[in-house]
C-alpha cells in the first residue's frame, strides 16, 4: 500500500493542516516510509485475538458517576487563554453570511 | 557538600535538622541555574520569585518540605506557562494546576521552573522543541550531545545539579531514556498509578507520570507524594499507594530476574551488552536468580507504537483549533476552515505534524481494520508476552537504551531510524508495566551507560528494591563535565 501525493493532501484536509505544495513531496516519502515499516506487522497471525484498546492492566473497566454538573461558572478562568474573546464567547471568523 | 549535591533524603534529613533551610537550598539551586542553564537550555521558564516565596513557607515537617524541584512543562501550573514545548501552546497559561504537581506542592515541594522537552513529548532527542534543544550536561567540550528525549530537560537538570529531582513523563520511553542517556535514576511507574489530569496528552492509554532524580531512594520518595487515585482521572487506579521508598532497602534474595533474549539483538553496542551481564553479575551476588525469558513479540513493539501513538495524538491535538486557547493565525479574510489549518500548520512542529499525518491516515475510514485495530492486537499479544515472563520471573533487567547519547549533530534525518531509540522501553508503555531505569556504568568516551528494569503491574516496590541493590553495587559517583 503506497500512498500517493492526493492521499496525503486529502489526509492532511481531513487533519485540518494547511501543507504547502512544496512540502508534498517530503511527507508523501516520510509517510512511505513509516507505513511501509509498520506493513511488518500484517505478517503476525492474530486470529483471535481480543484487541487492547486501554493502558490499564487487567483491563479495568472505567468507572462510572452519576450524570450531574460539578463544576462551572468561571468563565473568566475558561476564557482567559482565549486568542479572541467577544465578552463571554469565542470569536471566529462569520460563519454563516 | 554543597547544597546542590544533596540527595532528596539527605537534604530532607539537613532540613530537620536545622543544619539548612528551604531558603538557602532554593537560593543555591537559583543560582546554578543561572551560571549553568545558559549553556543546557533544561529550564524554560523560571519564576525565583515565586519559588523564593515557596521555599519561605516551607514546613520540614512535610514529607517533601523545602525540596526544590524542576517540572517538566508539560504538566499545568496555575498561573505559570506552560508550553509542552509547542508553538501552538506558546503563550497558554493554565487557569489550573495538574494533580501530580498539586500534590507535589501539598508535599511541600519547592518548584524551580519549567523544564524543556521534545513537543507533545515527541521525541528522543529533546530536539523538537520550541525553545531550542536541551543539551546534555555530560557533553564533551566542543561537541554537543542530545540528553534524551522527551523528558531531556528533567534528566539534564537532575544531572547538572540544577534541581534534586524532576517531575517528568514516559509514553515511549520519555522518562528511563534521557534518564539512562544523562545518568540519573527514573521511573515509569504503571499505567494509572499516577494521574494523568492537568498533563498534556500525547497518547492518552500510554502516558504515565513519573520522577527523576539522582538516588533510587530519591525516585521512591518523589513517587510516593505523586501517584494515589485521582477521580479526575478515569484511569488513575483505585489502589493503595505502598511506602516505596521502604522498599529501596529490601533483600533481593530468592527474586528471579529475567532476561529476555529478544533484547539482545544482532548489532547491539558491545558496551551495553557487558554493562547488562554486569548488572546480572550484580544481582546474582545480592542473591537474585538470573532466568532466561522470551518475549517473543518485542520485534514488533515499535511498529505497534507508532500506530497506536500517533493514532492517540491525532485525536488528542484535535483540541487546538485557533480558537478557545493557544496560537491563532489567520490571513485577512479567512473563514473558519482557514483559521483551523493555517492556527495548526503554524503551531505544531515538523515531527508533532507528522504524527498527527500518520494517526489520521491510520484511523480513516477503509484502513483503520489494517492499521489500527491490528496494532491493538499486537499490543494484547504484548502484553500476554509480559503475562507468560511473570510466571518465571518476578522482574526483568534489559538495556534502557541502544547506545550512550550521541551528538546533536548526528540525529538521523529518517523518522524511522530515529524511532529506534526507543525500541527497549516502548514495550513497557504498551503492556503498562511499571519500569525504572538507572546509571550502570560509564562507557569508553566517559558517557553513562543505563539499565532498566521491569517489574509486574503496581509492583514498583520489586523494582525499587533491586534498583537499591544494584545501586549499591554500583557506586556510580560519577558527575558530568558541565556541572552546578
Amino acid at each position: 500500500m503506497s500512498l500517493d501525493a492526493d492521499t496525503v493532501r486529502r489526509v492532511a484536509r481531513l487533519a485540518r493542516l494547511r501543507v504547502q505544495d512544496a512540502d508534498i513531496p517530503r511527507l508523501t516519502d516520510e509517510m512511505n516510509g513509516i507505513l511501509g515499516w509498520v506493513e511488518q506487522l500484517q505478517a503476525v497471525d492474530t486470529t483471535g485475538v481480543e484487541p487492547l484498546a486501554g493502558g490499564n492492566p487487567g483491563g479495568a473497566s472505567l468507572p462510572w458517576r452519576e450524570d450531574r454538573v460539578t463544576d462551572g461558572g468561571m468563565a473568566d478562568a475558561v476564557l482567559a487563554n482565549a486568542p479572541d474573546r467577544q465578552g463571554d464567547h469565542y470569536g471566529v471568523p462569520k460563519v454563516v453570511e | 557538600m554543597s547544597l546542590t549535591d544533596l540527595s532528596i533524603a539527605g537534604a530532607r534529613r539537613a532540613l530537620r535538622a536545622g543544619e539548612t533551610t528551604a531558603l538557602a537550598l532554593a537560593e543555591a539551586h537559583l543560582d546554578a541555574i543561572a551560571r549553568v542553564n545558559p549553556r543546557l537550555n533544561a529550564y524554560v521558564t523560571l519564576h525565583a520569585e515565586r519559588t523564593l516565596e515557596q521555599a519561605r513557607g516551607a514546613d520540614p515537617r512535610l514529607p517533601l518540605g523545602g525540596i526544590p524541584l524542576g517540572l517538566k512543562d508539560i504538566f499545568c501550573t496555575e498561573g505559570v506557562r506552560t508550553t509542552a514545548g509547542s508553538k501552538i501552546l506558546g503563550n497558554f497559561v493554565p487557569p489550573y494546576e495538574s494533580t501530580v504537581t498539586a500534590r507535589l506542592r501539598a508535599a511541600g515541594a519547592v518548584s524551580l521552573g519549567k523544564l524543556n522537552l521534545d513537543e507533545f513529548a515527541m521525541g528522543s532527542t529533546n530536539a523538537n522543541s520550541m525553545h531550542g534543544p536541551c543539551i546534555n550536561p555530560w557533553s564533551p567540550p566542543g561537541r554537543d550531545l542530545v540528553p534524551g528525549g522527551s523528558s531531556g530537560g528533567s534528566a539534564a537538570a537532575v544531572a547538572a545539579r540544577l534541581a534534586l529531582g524532576a517531575t517528568a513523563t514516559d509514553t515511549g520511553g520519555s522518562i528511563r531514556q534521557p534518564a539512562a542517556l544523562c545518568g540519573v535514576v527514573g521511573i515509569k511507574p504503571t499505567y494509572g498509578r499516577c494521574s494523568r489530569w492537568g498533563i498534556v496528552a500525547y497518547a492518552s492509554s500510554l502516558d504515565q507520570a513519573g520522577p527523576m532524580a539522582r538516588t533510587v531512594e530519591d525516585c521512591a520518595i518523589l513517587l510516593g507524594e505523586m501517584a494515589g487515585h485521582d477521580p479526575k482521572d478515569s484511569t488513575s487506579a483505585d489502589v493503595a499507594v505502598p511506602d516505596f521508598a521502604a522498599a529501596c532497602g529490601r533483600s533481593v534474595k530468592g527474586l528471579r530476574i529475567g532476561v529476555p533474549a529478544e533484547y539482545r539483538p544482532e548489532g547491539l553496542s558491545p558496551e551495553i551488552a557487558a554493562v547488562w551481564d554486569r548488572g546480572l553479575d550484580w544481582l546474582r551476588e545480592a542473591g537474585a536468580e538470573i532466568v532466561p525469558v522470551s518475549l517473543p513479540h518485542t520485534r514488533h513493539a515499535l511498529a505497534t507504537y507508532y500506530i497506536v501513538a500517533p493514532a492517540e495524538a491525532s485525536s488528542n491535538l484535535a483540541r487546538y483549533d485557533g480558537v478557545r486557547f493557544g496560537l491563532r493565525e489567520l490571513h485577512q479574510g479567512g473563514n473558519l476552515n482557514d483559521l483551523y489549518e493555517e492556527s495548526r500548520a503554524a503551531g505544531f512542529g515538523k515531527e508533532v505534524q507528522r504524527r498527527i499525518l500518520i494517526g489520521t491516515y491510520v484511523l480513516s475510514a477503509g484502513y483503520y481494520d489494517a492499521y489500527y485495530l491490528k496494532a491493538q492486537k499486537l499490543r494484547a499479544l504484548i502484553r500476554r508476552d509480559f503475562d507468560e515472563a511473570w510466571r518465571a520471573c518476578d522482574a526483568i533487567l534489559a538495556p534502557a537504551t541502544p547506545t550512550a547519547a550521541f551528538s546533536l549533530a548526528e540525529q538521523p534525518d529518517d523518522p524511522v531510524t530515529m524511532y529506534l531509540n526507543d525500541v527497549f522501553t516502548i514495550t513497557a508503555n504498551l503492556a503498562g508495566i511499571p519500569g525504572l531505569a538507572l546509571p550502570a556504568g560509564l562507557s569508553a568516551a566517559g558517557l553513562p551507560l543505563g539499565l532498566q528494569l521491569l517489574g509486574r503491574p503496581f509492583e514498583e516496590e520489586t523494582l525499587f528494591a533491586l534498583g537499591g541493590a544494584m545501586e549499591k553495587a554500583t557506586q556510580f559517583t560519577h558527575k558530568p563535565g558541565i556541572v552546578a
